[in-house]
């Protein structure tokens, strides 16, 4: 009931469409909340830039950057970021107690922020960090919020159209936030892609003071454990990646696909099976659940191509399905199919692949 | 302790199928489930009250037939099950879903005593928005805790938890205070099995069901479609590519394939030759 898309009764309530109330007419301008983490900025906050960017030259509005953290820990640094990729202005929020992430400290910046300067569209990435803020900003704001957007749209009464998935892919459906402001979205990382950086593209900064008290936030982060990095992946934004499913029938089968991965230079993945049965850590899977990813190539290995793994990879670029079946799902999405025993197979085009394109490459070892 | 677990029912997403000409889910015949995501806040819940003492109450806001994902939480080992159902609700969006549980959350509160811990799923996996536990934590001014991987203590006493939160390249290790709202993250925690007598108990149940009224909305602004600033103005089904992929003709000699597959691509993309070498050779 609660997320799922009102199909029934749809019509009927768009017809409802009352002008704007007077007070959401000042809003103005596309913002992006960037996410700076430990003075890294999160690649999604670039894309939604791109996106913000497109929004705005067709609404004839800028485009609105948040920076949020504490002094001398990237802000500055990601300011400027921000107008090498598309922002006018910047509103830079920094505070000791901004330095790490936290619910409390967060929302309520972001909410004084909108409050304040009050922009028509706000963007988040569908990362942990965007989710919890965003859930929590629109609530407080009672204001409508689409997750997961795959598409962001402006249309002729200038209102955001934000089409997402639903029912795991299953369907499309194109919301909007008819009579609130600001509309806001979360898009998933590597779901649009990187806008073009301008390096020396400069904007205006503001500058803005939130009265925030250390005591009065009640969370409090005793540690950070980073990842050890045999953990962390670059899966989401490798260029090259190859992945295997249940046709490899076990899980040392995937060491196939390693292999191959490996002599591309890329990284490597599964079905979410495979996970299920152990033979890959959770932040390899692919698809609706797992990551989305978005390479020049992509290499699936005995993947039947489920709508749910379909989702996270149909931004690829040339897809490859090396597949027994050739009435496999995944065959709707490839561009090119291999109708063989992927075990048998994998193996012959790691060789391949190496002599064409890294002759130098024997000493380097697989896996 | 009292702990609130808030689930919703879905329809096993592994079986749908769209409704070719009117785009709508077909939903006659497809079994309903507990939203994975939500067993796992469950499981938590059971644990804490296993270790602790106290009292599980499952909520679910749905039509009648969600009695069924009450029975099967109370199968798990629930103390207390209530239906949040009425015509009212249909068509909520977030904004309008976690407005009608938080305040369901509220008359559980004065009914059987306030919630120390509110526990809801991580996401849905038919709507996937993620958004509905952190609205229920702003309307009921909850510690918002999300993407949990492990509530390593709770004191009843000081009134404090400690958690493992999953963020970006790491974990956070957090500390914060009753009462909060928390959402697991899948795998978190092994599911358990039902027992045959929790089963028979749950059979035997009685299941607490109120309307809006019940639950005391009396502002119905607030609820179901009108209450919901999102509209849905288009579903569609997602756009079949043009071709099919190319098969490339399978050789005696997997190489003689491999090579072709090369080649092939190579000439699709006359780029890509030059990419996989620079990636290749690590720069
Ligand atoms: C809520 C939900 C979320 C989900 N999220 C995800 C997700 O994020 N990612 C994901 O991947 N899945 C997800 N799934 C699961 C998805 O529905 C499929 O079940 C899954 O993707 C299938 O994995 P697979 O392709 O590896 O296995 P299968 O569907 O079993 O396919 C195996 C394929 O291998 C082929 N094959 C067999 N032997 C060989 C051989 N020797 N050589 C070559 N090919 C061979 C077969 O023809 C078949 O096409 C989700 C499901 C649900 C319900």
């Amino acid at each position: 009931m609660s997320d799922a898309p009102k199909t029934a009764a749809a019509p009927s309530r768009a017809a409802m469409k009352k002008e704007l109330p007077e007070h959401f007419k000042a809003y103005k301008h596309v913002w992006v909340m960037v996410e700076l983490e430990r003075g890294h900025v999160h690649p999604v906050s670039w894309e939604l830039m791109g996106e913000a960017r497109k929004l705005a030259d067709k609404l004839g509005v800028d485009v609105g950057a948040v920076v949020i953290g504490a002094p001398d820990a990237g802000a500055r640094e990601a300011a400027a970021e921000s107008f090498a990729y598309g922002a006018d202005v910047v509103y830079l929020v920094e505070n000791p107690i901004l330095a790490e992430y936290r619910n409390e400290s967060y929302t309520r910046t972001l909410t004084e922020l909108v409050n304040t300067y009050k922009p028509e569209i706000l963007l988040l990435g569908a990362t942990n960090l965007g989710r919890d803020l965003a859930g929590s900003v629109a609530t407080t704001l009672l204001t409508g919020l689409t997750a997961d957007c795959t598409e962001l749209a402006v249309d002729a009464d200038k209102s955001l159209a934000a089409t997402r998935p639903t029912f795991g892919g299953s369907l499309l459906c194109t919301i909007y936030t008819l009579n609130f402001r600001p509309q806001m979205a979360t898009v998933r990382p590597r779901v649009m892609r990187m806008p073009e950086r301008h390096e020396g593209r400069i904007g205006r900064v503001v500058e803005h003071a939130v009265a925030l008290e250390e005591e009065s936030i009640v969370t409090k982060v005793l540690k950070f454990l980073p990842d050890r990095s045999s953990q962390t992946s670059n899966l989401a934004y490798a260029d090259v990646v190859v992945a295997g499913g249940l046709g490899l029938q076990n899980g040392e089968n995937l060491q196939l696909v390693r292999a191959l991965a490996n002599v591309l230079g890329g990284e490597w993945g599964c079905s979410r099976p495979c996970v299920q049965k152990g033979w890959a850590p959770a932040e390899r899977q692919i698809g609706q659940t797992g990551k989305t990813i978005r390479p020049k190539l992509y290499i699936a290995a005995g993947i039947s191509g489920a709508i749910q793994h379909r989702v996270g990879v149909e931004g690829a670029d040339l897809i490859v399905a090396i597949n027994t079946d050739r009435n496999a799902p995944i065959l709707d999405i490839a561009h090119f199919a291999v109708a063989t025993d992927a075990i048998r197979f994998l193996p012959a085009l790691t060789e391949a692949f190496r002599a064409r394109i890294s002759p130098h490459a024997n000493d380097r070892l697989a896996g | 302790m009292h702990f609130v677990v808030c689930i919703k029912q879905v329809p096993d997403s592994a079986q749908i199928r769209v409704h070719p000409v009117t785009n709508t889910i077909m939903r006659q015949g497809v079994p309903t489930i507990i939203n994975p995501y939500d067993l796992f806040s469950l499981e938590t819940a059971l644990r804490l009250r296993d270790e602790m003492g106290g009292e599980v109450t499952v909520l679910t806001m749905g039509p009648p037939s969600a009695e069924d994902a009450l029975r099967k939480a109370l199968t798990y080992g629930a103390d207390r099950a209530v239906l949040l159902t009425d015509r009212f609700f249909a068509g909520s969006d977030t904004l309008a879903t976690s407005y009608a549980l938080a305040q369901a959350i509220r008359k559980i509160g004065d009914a059987w005593g306030a919630p120390d811990i509110v526990f809801a799923g991580k996401q849905t996996i038919d709507g996937d928005t993620a958004q509905v536990g952190p609205g229920i934590a702003r309307r009921l001014e909850l510690n918002q805790l999300t993407y949990i991987s492990r509530v390593t203590k709770v004191d009843a006493e000081a009134r404090t938890v400690e958690l493992e939160r999953r963020a970006e390249g790491g974990t956070q290790v957090l500390s914060s205070s009753l009462p909060c709202l928390v959402t697991m993250l899948e795998g978190s925690a092994e599911i358990r099995r039902g027992s045959m007598a929790g089963a028979l108990r749950a059979a035997r149940a009685e299941i607490t069901t109120w309307s809006a009224a019940d639950a005391g909305i009396t502002d119905l602004l607030k609820c179901g479609l009108r209450g919901s600033p999102t509209v849905v103005k288009r579903v569609f089904a997602p756009a079949p590519r043009a071709e099919k992929a190319k098969q490339i003709e399978v050789k005696a000699k997997s190489r003689e394939t491999a090579d072709d597959l090369i080649e092939a691509l190579f000439e699709a993309k006359p780029a890509m030759q030059a990419d996989l070498e620079q990636l290749a050779a690590g720069l």
